[in-house]
């Protein structure tokens, strides 16, 4: 069952490496994986899809937040909270086919951002099942190239899971 | 004031009150040497990098500071690794210092160059490379503070050459900040109410007590706590030191070779009071039968150990120490309160022990024509008194000295228990004997463990360090012959150490007194002779060959399952 851990992580050289290591280590995969830095520039939110058991999980979560960079962990699969992904689909198009394409990429509200002489690209974001069906629907023409950010997520409302508080130990 | 990265580097030791560092010099350290040179810290230059990371580590579990290490890049770097896993297995504070190849040949593939910093990234507590020499003051702070707070582990700080050649401003920092650390150091008071409640009111505790007793230095306040709830002890291969060997209370250890009675009162328990632990497989055996029957308390510091092999009923997370300390006040006045079926109660489960402790001791069949290894640990704990620092190897001496050696103080105990790393023991007897010069301290370790570091002797005869060897001879590597014998039908697969050398005359050929006992009656006079020399000395001591460890709870079993030894007149342990 697919798993999505939301961190927030100092933003330095290594850290990724650190995260990733702890599953490869387990022999675990990351289904998907998205990082960028904050509205505060040190910092970094870490999303992470793992299709593991919840207890598993809740192991890793206390090992992730343990990390000396890591600031604070959160399970975010209870349901209480938004998920996106972007995708971009470039689709090989014939002359004939473009009003027709054009129409079914509206039903998604995929944009198009790209249009060659015999190709578009599509930019859509939606949960991750939307995505799927969006690529699943564009299978029965020609699909040139899929490339996918993975998911961010966030808790709903006002209730964040990560409160980053002043500093921590001193010596 | 300005100064030049390296000598940044010694200052920032100095302020952190390091006294020795335990390395081997190398091309992009050579400024760091420089400084050494004359700079108020001991360097001990060690033989080999692996001994340096293992002496760093007997320094510091011998007296609870950090230990410390230094070693050039590449190959210097590489050969730390297996002291550095040891230390992050066994949870021990170390700080462990690698220079590295100047920056722009970083990822260049240069003469000497390894990518330290990611080889140790997953066995390390923390790691760093320096990117800026003005950021080396808190870069080492945090290292000293990371390494020495929470669960300790090593920490590892790799330098570039060019940062060490560099200027940049001193100072020192005060404090640390880090966002992302904040241990956990006392519990939760409403917990510790509800587990001091649990212990008065089981019929069958047993307390489980594991390293974080000897980290936290809770060896006193645990002794207060099992005597004020009269409730058994027993401890871990990392726990040993942290509970007297010789007290009404004791089980001594437990697990794969534990005593009979610890494992059986585990089983039998309503109540395990699991502390500084973390259910390590060789401790529980099969799982679902670990302690079955009992409610199981936890207390840890960190939090991820908690639930991690065994779900638990009671989480109490925090430092051994102040939740023992937090439990007393509660068992003092729950005892005073408590009825006299109580005192019954619990006179009739420790009878109970008794009665196991008398039925099933740990013991062996002595022999007058060939020396009986745990007759050696007997003898060496008669001359010592139990008050030398034992520093053991990996294997059957291991289990053996675990089982028979009589135990008062913690950290005189050191052993590569999680890891369980071949040469460990003859290094980590230099750092104890550095951090204690004034205490006797003896390395018992195998023939085939010794061979793995005995490169150390040189070390022990430059420094004089008063160590004495002790090497369980029984010319094969024996752990791995026992298992052989019981699981692979006797067929003895290269584990035959008997073309080994004469380790009296190698110590010898290193200036060092060496002796070689071979008859069970000439034992006990020549340990007395060799410990009362004031230098170094390697005693040989041939055993019997083909002696096993038992009890034995075999791979994945319970540990209700343990084959335990057949002898024909057995002498046994005495618990007095």
């Amino acid at each position: 069952m697919n798993q999505t851990i939301s961190l927030l992580v100092e933003n330095k050289s290594g850290v990724l490496a650190r995260i990733a290591g702890l599953f490869s280590a387990r022999g675990y995969n990351i289904e998907s994986l998205s990082v960028a830095k904050t509205d505060d520039p040190t910092l970094s939110h870490i999303t992470m899809v793992v299709n593991l058991e919840p207890r598993v999980v809740a192991h890793l979560l206390k090992l992730l937040d343990k990390m000396i960079d890591v600031i604070s962990v959160a399970n975010l699969s209870d349901g209480k909270t938004v998920e996106r992904e972007l995708v971009l689909l470039k689709v090989r198009v014939d002359p004939s086919q473009r009003m027709e394409i054009l129409k079914e990429a509206e039903l998604f509200r995929a944009r198009v951002i790209d249009v060659g002489s015999d190709s578009y690209i599509f930019e859509a974001t939606g949960d991750t099942e939307k995505i799927e069906a969006f690529i699943e629907l564009f299978r029965k023409y020609e699909i040139e190239e899929v490339a996918r950010t993975g998911a961010v997520a966030m808790a709903r409302g006002l209730t964040s899971p990560h409160r980053v508080t002043a500093t921590g130990g001193s010596s | 004031m300005r100064m030049k990265g390296a000598q940044i580097f010694v200052e920032c030791l100095l302020r952190e009150n390091v006294e020795v560092i335990f390395g081997i010099p190398g091309g992009v350290v050579l400024s760091i040497y420089d400084q050494l040179y004359d700079a108020p810290i001991k360097h001990v230059l060690m033989r080999h990098e692996q001994a340096a990371a293992h002496a760093a580590d007997g320094y510091a579990r011998a007296s609870g500071k950090v230990g410390v290490c230094l070693a050039t890049s590449g190959p210097g770097a590489t050969n730390l690794v297996t002291g550095i896993v040891t230390a992050h297995m066994d949870s021990v504070p170390l700080v462990v210092f690698t220079g590295n190849v100047p920056t722009h040949l970083i990822g260049n593939d240069a003469f000497q160059e390894a990518d330290i910093v990611g080889i140790t990234r997953p066995c390390t507590k923390h790691n760093y490379l320096v990117r800026r020499t003005e950021d080396l003051p808190r870069i080492i702070k945090e290292a000293f503070y990371i390494a020495s707070t929470g669960r300790p582990g090593p920490v590892l700080v790799d330098m570039p050459k060019d940062l060490l050649l560099s200027d940049a401003e001193f100072s020192y920092p005060e404090t640390v900040s880090l966002r992302g650390y904040r241990p956990v150091v006392e519990a939760d008071p409403h917990q510790i109410e509800a587990a001091a409640r649990a212990l008065m009111e089981a019929q069958r505790p047993v307390v489980y007590a594991g390293g974080g007793i000897i980290t936290s230095g809770a060896s006193a306040e645990l002794l207060e706590v099992a005597e004020l709830a009269e409730i058994p002890v027993t401890t871990t291969l990392m726990g040993i030191g942290g509970f007297p060997t010789v007290h009404r209370l004791s089980l001594g250890m437990l697990g794969m070779h534990g005593t009979w009675y610890a494992n059986t009162a585990i089983s039998h328990a309503d109540l395990l009071f699991a502390i500084g632990v973390r259910f390590d497989d060789r401790v529980t055996g099969k799982l679902e039968e670990f302690a079955a029957d009992a409610k199981k308390i936890h207390v840890e510091i960190d939090p991820s150990e908690i639930n991690k092999n065994v779900p638990v009923d009671l989480p109490i997370l925090g430092d051994a120490k102040l939740v023992l300390q937090q439990l007393k006040p509660h068992l003092v006045k729950m005892r005073a309160e408590m009825p006299p079926e109580w005192h019954r109660e619990r006179r009739a489960w420790l009878d109970q022990i008794e009665q196991w402790k008398r039925e099933h001791p740990l013991c062996y069949d002595d022999d007058d024509e060939v020396i009986k290894p745990q007759r050696l640990i007997e003898e060496i704990a008669r001359v010592t008194q139990g008050d030398a620092i034992i520093s053991v190897d990996v294997g059957q001496h291991q289990m053996w000295a675990a089982q028979f050696y009589r135990f008062k103080r913690p950290r005189t105990w050191l052993s590569s228990s999680g890891l369980g790393a071949m040469g460990f023991g003859f290094p980590a007897a230099i750092g104890a004997q550095m951090a204690r010069p004034d205490q006797l301290v003896v390395a018992i370790v195998g023939d085939g463990g010794f061979q793995m570091t005995m490169q150390e002797l040189a070390t022990v005869a430059e420094h004089r360090l008063p160590i004495k060897v002790v090497i369980v001879n029984n010319a094969y590597l024996g752990m791995v012959r026992q298992w052989q014998q019981i699981f692979f039908n006797g067929r003895y697969s290269a584990v035959d150490l008997s073309l080994s050398p004469d380790f009296a005359r190698l110590a010898e050929a290193f200036g060092i007194v060496g002796y070689r006992v071979t008859r069970p009656a000439a034992l006990a006079d020549t340990i007395k002779e060799a410990f009362s020399i004031p230098g170094p000395v390697v005693l040989d001591v041939h055993v019997a060959p083909e002696e096993n460890v038992y009890p034995m709870v075999p791979p994945g079993a319970s540990i209700k399952e343990m084959i335990e030894g057949q002898y024909k007149s057995p002498k046994t342990f005495q618990l007095t």
